[in-house]
């Protein structure tokens, strides 16, 4: 115990009559080991008791801070103490009690105030994110009257980055949804005897509404939080700082490149993930109603207005637009500080598919009287 | 000053990818010493103090710390080992997300030997220890300015009561006034509590004021082990550039004035 620099001594402190003598090192490194006795032994000392530091090897400022503690934060008689040891203990009487701790109280005031706060907040959010999605729109004027200083490198590897590398995962979830769509509609469908309604079900639940919204939530997830942080940290590396230095525009290179990959791709994405989906789907249907896949293909356009496919993938759109610009919103907000980074990417990924389930409903009512076959 | 190695570097070898770094290179750190590193850029000085920290590992050698192998014993051994050693780097490294004060009570929280009150008086003892107030144990990093961040994270690199400080760059970034008062800071912290310091500097101010030896790394190994005015008598092409340059003479003279 403690013996394993070379000299160490185990602090130790002896009672007897109205002395207290201390021994050994009164160092954080030797005195963690022993700790609970030296308290034990510090509390019991005599509170009138002189004290005798003809011993003491070494003494830091942890164990002046705890010698003056145990003393009740005043000089007892103190015999044999050599001076930088005095010295130790007289730094920590200076500055003993003058950190005065912060006690904050939780009142009624505090909830208006707060409930003020997040009001304030949310309208400050709100301000920004249109003068954001109004500088995209100035950008893109001013990108129409200069063609030739159209970001498209950025684009394309933006588009590569949020839509291609984005396919496996999209497949995959968008596969095995609607196996189980499809297994638990024909399960249903088969007490009815209304087996080929399963093409009409798969056909219009994911084209028109699971296909985008599965994909939009996926991409929030996995891009919208990418952007967020992505800008953050240049945030913090002040590299947006210095782009703004340079004279580029922080919308036109960073933010509006962003928003028109995500744009582009998500329909794309949806056109993959339901055609992925309605696979899934064809395959359940197989092994539980032995439904052909040509037979599936034919009763798919015949059952399924177009018009559902337009919706779906304009519904791409326009949630992929969002999601970047609500990823992009956060990213600029974020401090210099990684808890304002791990906040601003949380409230990213859950603003953008709270948004996208909002817009969402909006274009159902919008388009309750488009594709529906009635 | 017994003369016993602190920091002990055998034969170390350090490569990346097929750019080799550290080629053998040998060095004794003895108790009581400020030892200051200097070397070319890329000339792997910042990935010594790693390898002494334990951060990185060397492709070859031995490091001892204090007399036992870095990676010696248990997982105890191998923790109070490094609660030995403090370390400051080059940004600071504050927690970002913590206030000053917790930043320099969390190596303290969580060894989790002080209680409350003596918690609060070890950071305001911290905090004086490096010429700060204790109002500005409730400021955030992002409100401090750069000298500030150095001597926070320096408060919390004494937190521990370490042996040894080990400190990157300690002036960079600062002006020459504020740098000048970081060096008279370390130098009291060392007189004080006996520390056993490395320093890794490009600032030959910092290093004339402050080493008392010097350790001159190039041709990837240490070249000079020796106090200043021994290693200006050493004839290597770096030495004569680094110290005998425009820079380095007007360093020196002002120190010569000083002393």
């Amino acid at each position: 115990m403690g013996d394993r620099r070379p000299g160490a001594l185990p602090a130790v402190l002896v009672v007897s009559g109205g002395e207290v003598r201390l021994t050994g090192d009164w160092t954080l490194g030797a005195l963690s080991e022993v700790l609970t006795r030296v308290r034990l032994a510090l509390a019991a000392a005599p509170a009138a008791a002189r004290w005798d530091f003809g011993a003491v090897e070494r003494l830091d400022s942890f164990g002046a801070t705890l010698l003056w503690h145990a003393w009740g934060a005043r000089w007892p008689d103190v015999i044999g103490i050599a001076e930088h040891q005095q010295r130790v203990i007289q730094r920590v009487e200076a500055s003993a009690g003058r950190l005065v701790p912060r006690t904050s109280r939780f009142g009624a005031i505090d909830a208006v105030v707060l409930l003020g706060g997040a009001l304030l907040q949310f309208r400050t959010h709100a301000v920004a994110f249109v003068a954001l999605f109004g500088q995209i729109l100035l950008d893109v004027v001013h990108l129409l009257r200069h063609p030739r200083e159209w970001p498209l490198l950025e684009i394309s590897a933006n588009v590569h980055k949020v839509g291609v590398k984005a396919m496996p995962v999209t497949a995959l979830v968008g596969f095995l949804i609607g196996v189980v769509l499809s297994y638990l509609s024909a399960l249903q469908l088969k007490i009815f005897g209304a087996d080929i309604f399963i093409v009409n079900i798969l056909g219009l639940g994911i084209i028109r509404e699971l296909g985008p919204v599965l994909v939009s939530v996926l991409v929030a997830g996995r891009s919208g939080s990418a952007m967020t942080a992505q800008l953050g940290v240049m945030r913090v590396t002040e590299e947006i700082d210095a782009l703004a230095a340079m004279g580029i525009s922080r919308t036109l290179r960073l933010v509006l490149p962003k928003v028109l990959a995500l744009t582009l791709a998500m329909p794309l994405l949806v056109l993959w993930t339901s055609s992925v989906a309605l696979l899934g789907g064809w395959v359940s249907a197989w092994v539980e109603l032995d439904l052909s896949l040509g037979f599936f293909i034919e009763t798919l356009p015949t059952v399924v207005p177009i018009a559902n496919l337009y919706i779906g993938l304009s519904k791409g759109a326009v949630f992929g637009f969002l999601i970047a610009l609500i990823a992009c919103h956060f990213g600029l907000r974020v401090r210099p500080n990684t808890e304002s980074l791990s906040v601003n990417t949380t409230a990213s990924v859950v603003s953008a598919i709270t948004m996208v389930i909002l817009v969402d409903a909006v274009f159902a009512i919008a388009t309750r009287s488009i594709g529906v076959p009635t | 000053m017994n003369g016993l190695p602190v920091v002990s570097l055998r034969g170390i070898v350090t490569r990346f990818g097929s750019n080799l770094v550290h080629d053998g290179l040998d060095l004794d750190i003895v108790v009581g010493d400020i030892v200051a590193l200097v070397g070319g850029s890329g000339s792997g000085k910042t990935t010594l103090l790693r390898h002494i920290i334990g951060l990185t590992r060397p492709a070859g050698g031995e490091v001892r710390l204090f007399g036992e192998g870095l990676r010696d014993g248990s997982i105890h051994d191998r923790i109070a080992r490094q609660r030995r050693f403090g370390v400051l780097f080059q940004q600071g490294a504050l927690f970002s997300a913590l206030s000053v004060g917790e930043n320099i009570a969390f190596p303290l929280k969580e060894l989790g030997v002080a209680t409350g009150a003596e918690l609060r008086d070890l950071v305001a003892l911290k905090l004086a220890m490096v010429e700060m107030e204790p109002k500005h144990a409730f400021l955030m990093p992002a409100e401090l300015s750069g000298g500030m961040i150095k001597r926070a994270a320096l408060a919390r690199a004494l937190a521990l009561e370490p042996e040894l400080l080990l400190l990157d760059e300690p002036t960079a970034g600062l002006d020459p006034d504020r740098s000048a008062a970081f060096v008279r800071l370390i130098r009291s912290l060392h007189r004080e509590l006996g520390l056993t310091v490395v320093l890794v500097t490009h600032d030959v101010d910092t290093l004339a004021a402050l080493a008392t030896k010097i350790a001159v790394l190039a041709d990837r190994r240490i070249v000079s082990l020796a106090p200043l005015e021994e290693t200006l008598q050493v004839d290597h092409p770096f030495i004569q550039r680094f110290f005998l340059g425009e820079h380095g003479r007007n360093a020196l003279s002002r120190r010569n004035r000083n002393h």
